[in-house]
């Protein structure tokens, strides 16, 4: 089905199952441990040995030579494989850094070799005694001390957000220059992991020249396609299946190592092998979202309206690595007429930075909204009144092109008040609770809406009971529910009539889960496949396909009615279809908008920041299942806490590696750390975005939270952090006089 | 001070030194390398309850409680985030009181009785604590859920309990069910995904219907 003009009215329309808070379909599962992730596939394959990677212990260099005589001579060892048994293997798609083979140690922790043994224990022990001959070179690890040289690069982030090496309407440095307010500050953000509960871990094995993986991943497709690539196999000899994951958030959108060695290590073995990244070598091995330092310079006129902004951002990356986006939204958030956008990538060796959830906007609207905030107070302006007189319908670097539907001033005007904002004192550090400075912040949420085309095969059998197969895959977003949603709207029976099965790369092809365009597009997909059953439906049963009703588990024309069964009574229906898009994302930017509201305690003697009120209120088209959505957001909105407050690998800029590479030393957020939290979502649909008239919803949570919190901070004590996190000796200096 | 004279060694024979490093730093590793006796597996047996059940098990005294539930019992319910005690996925009831299951071996667990997850209730007989945490969404990618389930259960009974927190405001007395004690407690059980506000809802409604 091509998507090329607005939706009108259609099935989902009738709101019957979708658009209504529902229990996930899978919970009974991941509630009682019967959910099997990728580690735990005891029935798939017998024989399963384990497996066990060994890290680099140098950033940069290259290895003289193993010495595996100890290792091989241990108990229970089945094979061993290192990177200099082979050449540099090929990279899989959209990675920077080289996963295995070769000599070569391009950061950290990368995968040197990968020990197979008869149980964990043994391969564990093995691996070592594995000694390696380092020959290390010096590397680049410093950010700040690479900036100034770093060269603009453009970019697409692939999830989203984009832009040139620079962009410019209008003159923005005469306007800058000629405002009557002037805003110019640096921000920095901090490398961040994407921390997800379950390691990344693979069951591998081989049958002839077919390979199996059981593996952990967002992007089924991708991945496919990336393994056969990495190993040099035809893809139709490789099959992935992922029906559970552990959490991704951008980390599992690519073929990591333990799948690579789980095969690798499969074939030397002649076994199947099992194998889990040790949470240790998660943080170096894997990818991590890139620290950014930003500078952001607003203009306007006494009367609060922008005349000129620019946003630049400096990152680093591995060489082939991409900069982070972190100007993205500043080129569509807020209007004025004199624009600069620039990023700059500067070489470094520390590990590949990559996508972690809103690639480009959580770091980037972290510095923006902090800088808006900043430039409230200096025009004397409420923050959400600057934000609302500086909004835009319209591309600012394109005017005729509008946005299919924008409404961040209801967002704002909503959440103010719901949220007590008129009970704000405009001064800071007037509020005392106790031993407690308070302070509200607010901040803008924003994150693109992506189109992306998405396949699905639905089944009816004769006891009406619905099927649907598609490779999407369910990463904690509630894919299984609002697919079954979907799949029961259409074809007009309960829930409990659909059974949903996701994540085998034999399925159709999917959007898969990445840049919040997983929801959308992929019940978009099941949309087009039931549209086909239907008609099959419709034909079967001899007819009118213009009048047909699909409801109550049965179909009616004029007098007639049918159960929808008895079309599958002489055998299965089965029908494939998929979504694709025409220009409607080109003749109209699509977006997603928030604003976000966060109240703080401040210790007036610790400096220590504890968040006690959240609200989000959310514009997102249509919410296809409130409660699912409502979870994603209030997921965001943690991980937008922990970057605001405590999340930051720490670089060691001699060794060139992230030093609290575990849960203990990289803290995210607890219970302890997260109050209750509140999410409004503004009732609309987008007709421009797909049949289902949704948006995505799962990143924009994210977007803005981090600078709403810094932007309370700020309020609570009237100091004004502008390098993340906002750890306690940021402020305990500068904390206002406690008595 | 002692005079630096006295350490009687001449800028020649430093730079000697520092050669024989460098030399000793690129020889090939075979030169050097003292092969170490590498010892057979310690198997042992041990026999605990789990779920109900009683199991006799030959186990390599390195394995975790948390390893001989997932592989050798194939209790996979039990999920492993971090092998390290920092994340809480592996969360279970040991003689009733929770415990990181990775943080244990196996062979300490003699005569013990280990509840899981798959001991607290199925897909068709939830617990009421289970269906709670479905009812309020306390989930996403389900990882963390069994452990949270596990340490939810034995939280409310520490409360119960009297056991104090580093919230409890008052020794002395009972504790007070509250969602700080709540949230304190709880804090050992991460939860990337961040459905802490939702799992905090669910336990306060069990809580609330125990009375």
């Amino acid at each position: 089905m091509r998507f090329d003009t607005p939706a009108t009215t259609n099935p989902i329309d009738q709101l019957k199952v979708v658009g209504r808070p529902t229990d996930r379909i899978d919970g009974r599962h991941k509630t009682t441990g019967t959910a099997p992730y990728a580690y735990e596939r005891h029935d798939v394959v017998p024989d399963q040995a384990y497996g066990f990677v060994l890290g680099a212990a140098i950033a940069k260099g290259r290895i003289a030579a193993m010495l595996l005589d100890e290792a091989k001579a241990a108990p229970g060892v089945l094979a061993i494989v290192t990177t200099l048994d082979m050449p540099r293997l090929e990279r899989g798609m959209m990675n920077a850094a080289y996963l295995f083979g070769g000599p070569v140690v391009q950061h950290y922790h990368q995968a040197v070799a990968v020990v197979v043994a008869e149980t964990f224990e043994q391969a564990r022990a093995a691996a070592y005694l594995i000694r390696v001959d380092y020959e290390p070179e010096a590397g680049k690890f410093d950010l700040a001390a690479e900036a100034s040289n770093a060269p603009l690069v453009g970019d697409d982030s692939g999830e989203g957000s984009s832009g040139p090496p620079e962009v410019r309407v209008g003159d923005f440095e005469g306007a800058f220059k000629a405002a009557e307010v002037k805003h110019d500050e640096s921000y920095t953000t901090p490398d961040e992991s994407h921390a997800m509960m379950e390691p990344h871990a693979t069951i591998a094995a081989w049958d002839g020249d077919q390979l199996t993986l059981w593996t952990s991943n967002q992007m089924i497709g991708w991945g496919k396609r990336s393994i056969a690539k990495i190993l040099g196999i035809p893809a139709q000899n490789v099959r992935l299946d992922s029906p559970y994951i552990g959490g991704g958030f951008g980390g599992k959108l690519f073929i990591r190592a333990d799948a690579v060695l789980a095969a690798l290590g499969a074939k030397a073995a002649q076994r199947p092998v099992k194998l889990a990244l040790t949470r240790p070598l998660i943080a170096n091995n894997t990818t991590h979202r890139p620290a950014t330092i930003q500078r952001i310079r607003i203009g306007a006129n006494r009367d609060g309206i922008i005349t000129a902004i620019a946003h630049e951002s400096t990152s680093g990356n591995l060489a082939d690595g991409k900069p982070e986006t972190a100007v993205s939204q500043t080129r569509l958030l807020y209007a004025g007429a004199n624009r600069l956008m620039a990023m700059r990538l500067a070489p470094l060796d520390l590990p590949e930075g990559n996508a972690m959830r809103a690639p480009g906007e959580a770091p980037g609207m972290m510095a923006l909204e902090v800088a808006m905030d900043e430039m409230a107070e200096k025009l004397g302006l409420d923050p959400v009144q600057f934000r609302i007189l500086n909004d835009t319908q319209v591309d600012p670097e394109n005017p005729n092109r509008r946005f299919s539907h924008r409404d961040l001033v209801g967002c704002l005007r909503l959440g103010a008040e719901r949220f007590g904002w008129d009970k704000r004192n405009a001064q800071p550090a007037q509020v005392r609770d106790g031993h407690w400075f308070v302070g509200m912040g607010v901040a803008a949420g924003f994150r693109n809406n992506l189109l992306t085309k998405s396949a699905a095969r639905v089944r009816l059998d004769g006891q009406g009971v619905v099927a649907v197969e598609t490779d999407m895959t369910d990463i904690g977003t509630g894919s299984y529910t609002i697919i079954a949603q979907t799949a029961a709207e259409m074809m007009g029976v309960a829930l409990d009539k659909v059974v949903v099965r996701l994540g085998d790369s034999s399925f159709p092809v999917a959007a898969g889960s990445g840049g919040q365009w997983g929801a959308n597009n992929s019940t978009a997909g099941v949309y087009a496949a039931c549209v086909k059953l239907r008609e099959a439906v419709v034909q079967r049963l001899g007819f009118n396909s213009a009048d047909a009703v699909f409801a109550d588990g049965a179909v009616r024309s004029g007098n007639r009615s049918v159960a929808l069964a008895e079309a599958a009574s002489a055998g299965e229906l089965v029908a494939e279809d998929f979504i694709e898009y025409g220009d409607l994302a080109k003749t109209h930017q699509q977006s997603t908008f928030a604003a976000h509201f966060v109240e703080v305690g401040v210790d007036a003697l610790t400096g220590e920041v504890r968040v006690r009120r959240m609200l989000a209120v959310c514009a997102a088209g249509r919410i296809l299942n409130p409660k699912s959505a409502r979870s994603q957001v209030i997921g965001a909105m943690t991980m937008g806490v922990g970057a605001a407050l405590m999340e930051e690998l720490a670089v060691d800029k001699r060794r060139g590696f992230f030093v609290n590479h575990d849960l203990a030393g990289y803290e995210v957020p607890v219970h302890a750390d997260i109050p209750h939290q509140d999410v409004i979502f503004l009732d609309e649909v987008d007709p421009m975005s797909s049949p289902m008239k949704a948006k995505g919803v799962a990143e924009l949570g994210i977007c803005g939270v981090g600078a709403a919190v810094a932007n309370a901070v700020y309020h609570a004590t009237g100091i004004r952090v502008r390098d993340y996190p906002l750890t306690l000796d940021k402020l305990i200096g500068h904390l206002p006089e406690a008595v | 001070m002692a005079d630096p004279s006295e350490l009687n060694v001449n800028r020649r024979e430093v730079m000697a030194g520092a050669g024989a490093c460098a030399a000793v730093a690129v020889a090939p590793l075979s030169a050097g390398a003292q092969p170490t006796p590498v010892e057979t597996p310690v198997l042992t047996q041990v026999s605990f309850n789990v779920n109900g059940q009683s199991h006799a098990l030959e186990v390599d005294t390195r394995t975790t409680l948390l390893d001989a539930l997932r592989e050798h019992l194939r209790l996979t319910g039990t999920k492993k985030g971090c092998d390290h005690g920092q994340c809480g996925a592996c969360t279970v009831l040991v003689d009733g009181r929770r415990i990181n299951s990775c943080l244990t071996l196996a062979v300490m667990h003699q005569g013990n009785t280990v509840t899981t997850i798959e001991g607290i209730g199925a897909p068709d007989n939830l617990h009421p604590m289970q269906a709670a945490f479905i009812k309020h969404d306390g989930y996403q990618c389900g990882y963390c859920t069994p452990g949270q389930i596990c340490s939810g259960l034995a939280v409310l009974d520490e409360i119960k309990a009297g056991i104090p927190s580093h919230v409890t405001a008052d020794l002395t007395g009972p504790v007070q069910l509250s969602e700080a004690e709540i949230r304190e407690r709880m804090s050992g059980n991460i939860c990337r995904c961040g459905a802490y506000s939702n799992i905090v809802e669910a336990m306060t409604e069990v809580a609330e219907r125990q009375g």
